[in-house]
């Protein structure tokens, strides 16, 4: 009676060894390759087009948002989502302006009392995801008003001041011309925090709850707390998009930029799943460059700035139209 | 789970939970009540006539846009392009307007707006876009077309018709926005729609149960590309009115109305997650925001602190809402 | 197949002998008791079943046991000491660890990723897939991308590569593939005699009879005995397993009630012809006669799933036709299907129900799927229809603003209560009687019988295996994604069934014979 049941179970397995197929292609690595070909292509056109253009100015100018990619990145990884990243952005932002301006003999532990404070914001944000049981969504809309009017709480007009190693550290380049500091800074901190945390339980668990919840518990994981600590990484992150927003401009910004909809829109386009579970960091980050270089590039072909916005909406839809029509067919196959 | 508290207090809990769960209104009737005579007491003799009037006209477009999210919400969508549809639609209008008459503008601006909405809906109802991605990206592309436009357009100029104007800004017989004739209709419909009509009732059936909708015969992914036409539509109209109230006409005019317009329909008991709640809640939720502000005005808050007390209060009733309506 | 096992000793046990011990363990899920009074008790070196119908409560006693579900009452006692666990975690330190069903693998994650997630020592985890007859498996592989036996197999690697003290096996070997299924009886076989435990659950007897020392019998959330496995064992489990007659039998519908149908020489209401969908549903053919009531008996997962859905419309199949009323037909949506008369009535009661709504907007919502009805609702026919459709059913309608806040039995009344209206044809319900009590089951089987009468064919899946004789004219057993047996009502006893459903020849029963 288990002959048959056996061939049968054999079909199967080609069968999920071509739908495979079709995921991996979707997935990860391939998807990561084909931005970094695609921003790499963006880069030689960008040269061809204007040979005096730096990446520096690209890096500094995506710094902010390439954070606030991560933050989110991470969190939606877990599951979840964070509508309050501007708002933590721009909160982070004003407090080390200011107290870079009064006490800039100490910047360095304030630098450090800024990320530190950007953790608290994130814990807060996830605890009270966890404990309201109010959907994520609904949780960080709300305090994406609390942050943003903190930050005004701090900073009613734009000003605080920055200290010269700040914006020493993300300025230029690092000899190279291909090797900007501030890309540099970027994957440094991303890489120190990161690399050994997805190699860690923690770090898989972050994948685990955002890919099956009900699976992450039976194999052992906290799901509260890790979802708390995704909300803290994505606080922590958010916090050095303040910092390098101090870094650059100079100045603390109590109005949230449009670090929301960038990020969102770099998670996406960078190839993490909005369901949770999928998706890397290198992804996001890749994404924002390209953003960024397009932006740029239609500047130099003298297209309208405001155009260049239609275009970036346009890749994502398409984008986002490609990969649901990818998993429909994955899901009927 | 809280196996500490005594049978007895659990079930006069319970109980008033029901209830609740059955009223949802009533909870929502007493906060604008309560923040209305907090109003008063703050500043005595505020509450006048001119007072209910003013509210009312600028508590009208969120209360529009309200719907839009109410709607899509129950169905567990969410439209994230209403600002930037509302926005598009009254400066279109104000473009217009000197060619084709104040209602020939007003028309042909709800196009685009048509339009948009049905990229939405084939993106989220027949490609299964997740309804957040697909609003956002098209806000991207809606705002940036929009400032194109103004670029193109900067000879012509915009300017918001009297008649417009009148619609939004003005008051019958000093007492009741104008506004209010264009949304009494408005509002009836949405709430008679949901209630009394075979595609209101499919939105909250594929809110609650997709599954069940689709084995009931429904096709999913038809009712959500006319629901976001459907929303596209509304957010062009508050568009046109809040250019009335305010009497000019930007590409960015309504942008901050976004999150408010959420928060007015979770504040109103709509479930983010679908099937449940109601356009009702969603106009008292509007109202309770618009007060909430004009109270922070008169309170000589700083804008900090609104922002702050609006968050929490958005928050606040949300956690509420779900320990009422949660399954014991 | 393993040797039999050595006869274990019965008699009274001492309590400090037991390795596990669960005694008078209760579940209630709101108002249904999911578990009212279990008991087991596991000594050490044993593989003991842990037998039971559908819906018995096998697998919330196996959650309780994990700390996945917290019980409502009741004692459970580790090498005799009293162990309170409320999480897989907290279960797993002290030694228990279950393979679930579903395994236990995040998708998304590479294996090895899986493996550091529960802290499984690699090496240890290998041994026990070159055991488990999958030597090279790449860890690096995307768990999304291995097949499910290959899941199932990985999940029980990884448990065993921590050596727990109980090992909790359920419906291990559900849809594996022979070779593997031989394997993980063997792997099994090896802990008797030692100083660890494996508690089996099968619905296939064979194996129980081959491999496993004694049983546990749930029914209705009870532990109604155990078992010493010997040779004719499988009837005593079988007879525990059924109970005694909950209530005086009504005994097979007298023939002369039952419409004659197969006289006329009209086409089937419904005819499939070699269906098959996915890993389950291999070749599955069958006519529905106008008027006739047939019965579908299959245990989890045979592939029943697969073809409930591919009649409805939801799924489309990879081979195979489909007939209506001798037209060829292909559903593409459920709407089609529910155009060419055909409507399921399914047995998750969460997947027909609008929790969220009242009764009679889900009586109402076939009725404004066609967008030309999505306009203004007549509201005094909507009463009408239905206060009908409740009255004809008997709906008890006292919570009826929130679906589901009614019981059971009435919110099935109201997922077949929508389509009594709408002139259906043929009507497909998948165990419709599950979980609800005995009245109210009995109503749904007149009605059944009713719509039948009314000439509808009437496709009936139920689990519960005296019912079929009750309700239908003709039943149809199927294993393996194969019809195996067909059977006339008068034959198709509950014994009969439940042999021809685990997969056990008719013929060879009925000799005495079991392997």
């Amino acid at each position: 009676m288990t002959e048959s049941a056996g061939a049968e179970e054999r079909g199967l397995g080609r069968g999920a060894a071509a739908r495979g197929l079709v995921g991996r292609a979707m997935r990860g690595d391939a998807w990561t390759v084909g931005l970094v070909a695609i921003f790499v292509a963006l880069l030689v056109f960008t040269k061809l087009l204007q040979p005096g253009y730096g990446l520096d100015a690209l890096a500094i100018a995506s710094l902010p948002v390439a954070f606030a990619a991560v933050g989110q990145a991470i969190v939606v990884i877990s599951g979840g989502i964070d509508l309050s990243i501007g708002s933590v952005i721009a909160l982070t932002n004003v407090i080390s302006a200011l107290l870079l301006m009064n006490a800039p003999e100490l910047s360095v532990p304030i630098v450090l009392l800024v990320l530190l404070i950007g953790v608290g914001i994130g814990l807060v944000n996830g605890v009270l995801v966890v404990v309201s049981r109010v959907p994520d969504i609904v949780v960080t809309l709300a305090m994406l008003f609390v942050w943003a009017g903190a930050a005004l709480l701090v900073l009613g007009t734009p000003g605080g001041g920055s200290v010269g190693w700040l914006r020493e550290l993300i300025t230029g380049t690092l000899g190279v011309e291909l090797m900007p500091r501030a890309l540099i800074v970027l994957l440094v901190v991303v890489g120190l925090v990161w690399i050994p945390l997805r190699r860690s339980r923690l770090g898989l668990s972050i994948y685990a709850i955002g890919s099956d919840q009900l699976a992450a518990f039976r194999s052992g994981v906290s799901v509260a707390r890790t979802k708390i600590v995704a909300y803290a990484m994505a606080g922590f992150f958010a916090s050095l998009g303040g910092l390098s927003l101090t870094a650059s401009t100079g100045v603390g910004t109590p109005i949230p930029g449009p670090y929301l909809l960038l990020s969102v829109a770099a998670i996406v386009l960078g190839g993490v799943s909005l369901a949770g579970g999928r998706g890397g960091l290198l992804g996001p980050i890749v994404g924002i460059y390209i953003l960024g270089l397009i932006r740029a590039d239609l500047g130099f072909l003298r297209v309208e700035p405001a155009f260049s916005t239609v275009i970036q909406g346009v890749i994502m839809v398409a984008v986002v139209m490609v990969g649901a029509y990818l998993t429909l067919r994955r899901r009927s196959a | 789970m809280t196996a500490d508290a005594t049978p007895i207090r659990r079930r006069s809990l319970g109980t008033l939970r029901s209830w609740m769960r059955d009223r949802p209104l009533v909870p929502l009737f007493i906060l604008l009540g309560a923040l209305v005579a907090l109003l008063e007491v703050v500043q005595p003799g505020i509450v006048t006539p001119s007072f209910v009037s003013n509210t009312m006209r600028f508590a009208v477009p969120l209360a529009i846009l309200a719907a839009c999210q109410t709607m899509t919400m129950l169905t567990g969508g969410i439209d994230l392009s209403v600002a930037v549809v509302a926005s598009m639609t009254s400066y279109v209008m104000a473009t217009l307007v000197g060619d084709v008459g104040w209602l020939g503008a007003s028309l042909l601006a709800l196009i685009p707006a048509a339009v948009v909405g049905l990229v939405n809906g084939i993106g989220v109802g027949w490609f299964r876009v997740h309804p957040l991605i697909m609003t956002i990206s098209m806000s991207l592309i809606v705002s940036g077309a929009v400032n194109v436009y103004a670029r193109m357009n900067i000879a012509g100029g915009t300017r918001v018709p009297p008649e417009i104007s009148w619609l939004g800004g003005q008051d019958l017989l000093g007492l009741l926005p104008n506004s209010l004739l264009v949304f009494i209709p408005l509002a009836a419909l949405v709430l008679v729609g949901l209630r009394r009509f075979g595609y209101g009732r499919l939105l909250y059936a594929v809110g609650d149960n997709e599954v069940a909708a689709r084995l009931a015969g429904v096709r999913v992914g038809n009712v959500l590309v006319v629901l976001y036409v459907i929303s596209a539509v509304l957010a062009g109209i508050a568009g046109l009115i809040y250019a009335g109230v305010i009497g000019s006409a930007t590409g960015r005019l309504v942008d901050p109305f976004l999150l408010p317009s959420v928060a007015a329909a979770v504040i109103g008991g709509t479930s983010i997650f679908g099937g449940r709640g109601g356009y009702a809640g969603s106009i008292i939720g509007a109202l309770i925001l618009t007060v909430i502000v004009t109270l922070l005005t008169v309170l000589a808050a700083p804008e900090a602190v609104r922002q702050i007390l609006f968050g929490a209060i958005i928050l606040a009733v949300a956690a509420a809402y779900t320990r009422i309506t949660e399954e014991s | 197949m393993p040797a039999p096992p050595p006869r274990t000793e019965t008699g009274v046990d001492d309590v400090t002998d037991q390795l596990l011990e669960a005694s008078g363990v209760e579940k209630h899920y709101g108002a249904v008791a999911a578990l009212r009074d279990a008991s087991l008790a596991i000594r050490p070196g044993e593989i003991h079943a842990l037998m039971g119908a559908n819906g018995a409560g096998k697998s919330t006693l196996v959650k309780v046991l994990t700390g996945a579900v917290t019980p409502d009452a009741g004692t459970i006692l580790l090498r005799g000491q009293s162990r309170t666990v409320h999480s897989p975690a907290e279960a797993r330190r002290t030694g228990m660890v279950s393979v679930y069903q579903e395994p236990a693998i995040i998708p998304d994650l590479k294996v090895a990723q899986n493996l550091a997630l529960t802290e499984t020592p690699v090496d240890a985890f290998r041994a026990r897939m070159d055991d488990l007859g999958i030597p090279n498996l790449d860890l690096s592989a995307m768990a999304r991308d291995l097949p499910l036996a290959t899941l199932r197999i990985i999940d029980l690697a990884r448990a065993l590569a921590i050596e727990p003290a109980v090992l909790l096996l359920d419906e291990m070997t559900a849809a594996l593939p022979a070779d593997l299924t031989a394997r993980v009886l063997e792997v099994v076989a090896s802990h008797r005699g030692t100083d660890r435990s494996v508690i089996f659950i099968s619905h296939r007897m064979l194996e129980v009879a081959g491999l496993c020392d004694r049983a546990t019998v749930l029914r209705e959330g009870r532990t109604v005995g155990v078992v010493d496995i010997a040779p004719g064992a499988e009837e005593e489990i079988v007879a525990l397993m059924l109970g005694p007659a909950v209530s005086a039998p009504r005994g097979p519908i007298p023939e002369g009630a039952r419409v004659a149908t197969a006289a006329t020489g009209e086409p089937p209401r419904l005819a499939a012809r070699g269906l098959r969908a996915g890993r389950n549903l291999s070749d599955v053919s069958f006519d529905l006669r106008a008027g006739e009531v047939l019965g579908v008996v299959a245990l989890e997962g045979q592939g029943q799933d697969e073809l409930f859905e591919i009649l409805s419309g939801q799924l489309r199949p990879e081979a195979g036709e489909l007939e209506v009323d001798g037209r060829a037909a292909t559903f593409r949506h459920p709407a089609d299907a529910i155009r060419a008369g055909i409507v399921l009535v399914p047995g998750d009661r969460s997947s027909a129900l609008l929790g969220q709504r009242s009764v009679s907007e889900n009586i109402g919502l076939p009725g404004i799927a066609a967008p030309r009805r999505w306009g203004l609702i007549n509201g005094r026919a909507e009463r009408r229809r239905v206060a009908a459709a409740i009255d004809r059913l008997q709906i008890d309608t006292r919570a009826q603003a929130e679906a589901r806040r009614l019981s059971g039995g009435n919110q099935q009344k109201v997922t077949i209560a929508r389509w009594l209206a709408s002139g259906v044809r043929t009507f497909l319900f998948y165990d419709p009687t599950r979980g609800i009590d005995i009245r109210t089951k009995r109503e749904i089987y007149d009605l059944v019988r009713e719509l039948a009468a009314a000439g509808a064919g009437v496709l009936l899946l139920s689990s519960e295996l005296e019912e079929i004789q009750r309700a239908c004219d003709r039943a149809v057993v199927i294993f393996g994604g194969r019809v195996v047996d067909e059977l006339p009502a008068a034959a198709a006893d509950e014994p009969t069934l439940l042999r021809a459903a685990h997969g056990l020849e008719r013929a060879a029963v009925a000799a005495g014979g079991v392997a």
